[in-house]
């Protein structure tokens, strides 16, 4: 049997008193789609924080592709292969797009102590970086300053930046977020395009997508897995229902679906 | 298209014609025939403080680099002044005064000094960035006050500028005049050069988003470290310069005002444009000796005026410029 890309081991977390991550267990396998699910407050974005090295925890492990990399900070982790993008947009924002990319780029080939030649006419940059705009459909946008860009571009530009690294895993923290249904539609289309060629672990609101996108899912509450398997055994579980997807029944998502 | 005011490409060439093209061009005019009005006017005072307003510029200029791209607000700049003099000051003292000696070393020694600042400095950030900095520069300021073998409190007196071998009089004042004006371009094309290769992009990606930077592969840290000691070295260069411009040393040289000063001139000009320290310095500098001669404190109009600046006009007298050019 082939080890998971991703195994996270009773992995803690407290923030004062309040527990963020509380024992965390989750194997992501190769090439799946994981989507973590929760409502707010439950430590999904602490977990992704946790995976891509920029809070340490305080017990447990996590391990990629069978080497331990709890105490890796996360620039090394970005180069072993795992990409996050961020709930709360955060680009350079006096950058074009283009250049957003080209730096993500950039920081996967070798150093960057290069201090002459001009680094926007460098086609070893700029050309995967048009290649990962075109991705995700922002290649007419790739001169525009990222402040003028829409947010449903940035949004866009987020996953474009990810994507440059070449990563094996792809952390996602709620892609749509703040997104019309149009644009989720388009994003869950983009998404399903990188099924298969990458493992990705989603945390999403729109239930619409994690249904639509997700191989397995995990249920965070208060820190805690309460559930994790395929949708359609998440969507049948009591504890669930009662925790989440029914907390929400009056609301948009769960209910439609529950 | 929308893209074209973007501030990250001004380096590039052939830019448009804008008024503020029109303005570094006259500016770079006015400075490049400055000896010629001295001689043809006999005002030999001009001269003098317009290799003032040069020599800080390359000072602000190096502050530029780390504080307008790389968002490292240093407030112990004239630190590397003092050092850069101190290294010409002390080698003239002890008989070495050849400037190939003098100002490589004042350069190496800026430089070193800028590594263990920043390699110390650099682990925090916001106002205790600042503090460190400032803490630094005030504990080389006492041991300059200490050095009683090269004046103490009371400063020394190079006696003989910086010798290169025939090749060049720094006594002649036109002739030291233009080699600021050299150092100072070739320090104003160097951070171009700079601010967009890799490594630039990497030091204002750092600038707008560390937090991103790490997340998309990059160790920050080192190139912040090398970018404050290359700062560090050209601001050295301009201490060497300042020695030989005074023929004199003092720790009033690298006084916390003096860093206040410099943080003046890049704000004043504005913060990461590459003429914007030139334009701060010579704003800065022309208007403290006019004012002196009004009134006994200038920085009682100083003040104010930097207070206009700091609130209504982010970008300095270069985004005035930019953003009249842009309508």
């Amino acid at each position: 049997m082939t080890e998971p890309l991703l195994r996270i081991e009773r992995l803690t977390r407290r923030f004062g008193g309040v527990l963020a991550a509380d024992t965390i267990t989750l194997d992501i396998a190769r090439e799946e789609v994981h989507a973590v699910i929760g409502p707010n407050g439950a430590g999904k974005t602490t977990l992704i924080g946790l995976v891509a090295g920029e809070i340490a925890p305080q017990e447990g492990s996590v391990r990629f592709d069978g080497g331990d990399i709890t105490r890796l900070p996360a620039h090394r982790r970005s180069r072993l292969g795992l990409a996050r993008s961020f709930q709360i947009t955060s680009l350079f924002r006096d950058f074009t797009a283009l250049d957003n990319v080209a730096l993500a780029v950039q920081a996967h080939r070798d150093h960057s102590f290069r201090f002459w030649r001009d680094a926007r006419n460098e086609d070893e940059l700029r050309k995967p970086a048009l290649e990962a705009l075109a991705r995700v459909g922002l290649a007419e946008r790739a001169g525009v300053r990222v402040e003028r860009l829409s947010h449903g571009e940035h949004r866009q530009l987020e996953i474009a930046m990810a994507l440059a690294t070449q990563p094996r895993l792809l952390l996602l923290d709620e892609p749509m977020a703040g997104m019309g249904p149009e644009e989720s539609a388009q994003m869950v289309r983009l998404l399903q395009g990188l099924k298969g060629r990458m493992t990705i672990l989603l945390i999403e609101h729109d239930m619409e997508a994690v249904f639509a996108l997700a191989d397995r899912l995990t249920v965070l509450v208060y820190g805690r897995i309460i559930a994790s398997g395929p949708p359609e055994a998440i969507r049948a579980d009591a504890a669930v229902r009662e925790a989440y997807l029914g907390e929400q029944g009056s609301g948009k998502g769960g209910a439609r679906h529950g | 298209m929308s893209g074209s005011f973007d501030p990250s490409l001004e380096a590039a060439p052939g830019y448009s014609f804008t008024a503020r093209t029109a303005f570094t061009v006259a500016l770079l005019a006015v400075l490049a025939l400055l000896p010629a009005y001295a001689a043809w006017s006999g005002n030999a005072f001009v001269l003098t403080l317009f290799t003032r307003v040069l020599i800080l510029a390359l000072g602000a200029v190096s502050l530029n680099l780390i504080m307008g791209y790389g968002g490292m607000v240093s407030f112990g700049h004239a630190a590397y002044l003092g050092v850069g003099g101190y290294a010409v000051g002390i080698l003239a003292r002890e008989g070495v005064d050849s400037g190939f000696v003098q100002w490589p070393a004042a350069i190496a020694a800026a430089a070193l000094y800028a590594l263990v600042v920043g390699a110390l400095s650099l682990r925090t950030r916001g106002v205790y960035f600042i503090m460190i900095t400032l803490a630094f520069a005030q504990m080389i300021y006492y041991v300059a006050i200490g050095l009683d073998r090269y004046g103490g409190d009371d400063g020394l007196t190079i006696y003989r500028r910086s010798q290169f071998g025939g090749l060049l009089d720094l006594n002649n004042k036109t002739v030291f005049y233009y080699l600021c004006f050299a150092f100072l371009l070739g320090g104003i094309y160097l951070v171009a050069r700079i601010v967009n290769s890799r490594f630039g992009l990497v030091i204002r990606g750092t600038r707008s988003n560390e937090r991103r930077m790490h997340a998309i592969g990059f160790a920050t840290f080192r190139y912040k470290l090398v970018c404050f000691v290359i700062a560090g070295a050209l601001c050295g260069l301009a201490g060497a310069l300042l020695a030989n411009h005074t023929n004199f040393i003092s720790p009033a040289l690298m006084h916390w005002t003096r860093s206040g000063d410099l943080i003046v001139m890049v704000v004043l000009g504005g913060l990461g444009s590459l003429f914007g320290p030139l334009i701060g310095a010579a704003v800065f500098l022309l208007l403290e000796e006019g004012l002196s001669r009004l009134t006994e404190y200038p920085d009682l109009i100083l003040g104010p005026l930097l207070l206009l600046v700091a609130i209504y006009a982010h970008g300095g007298i270069e985004g005035l410029l930019k953003r009249r050019s842009r309508d």
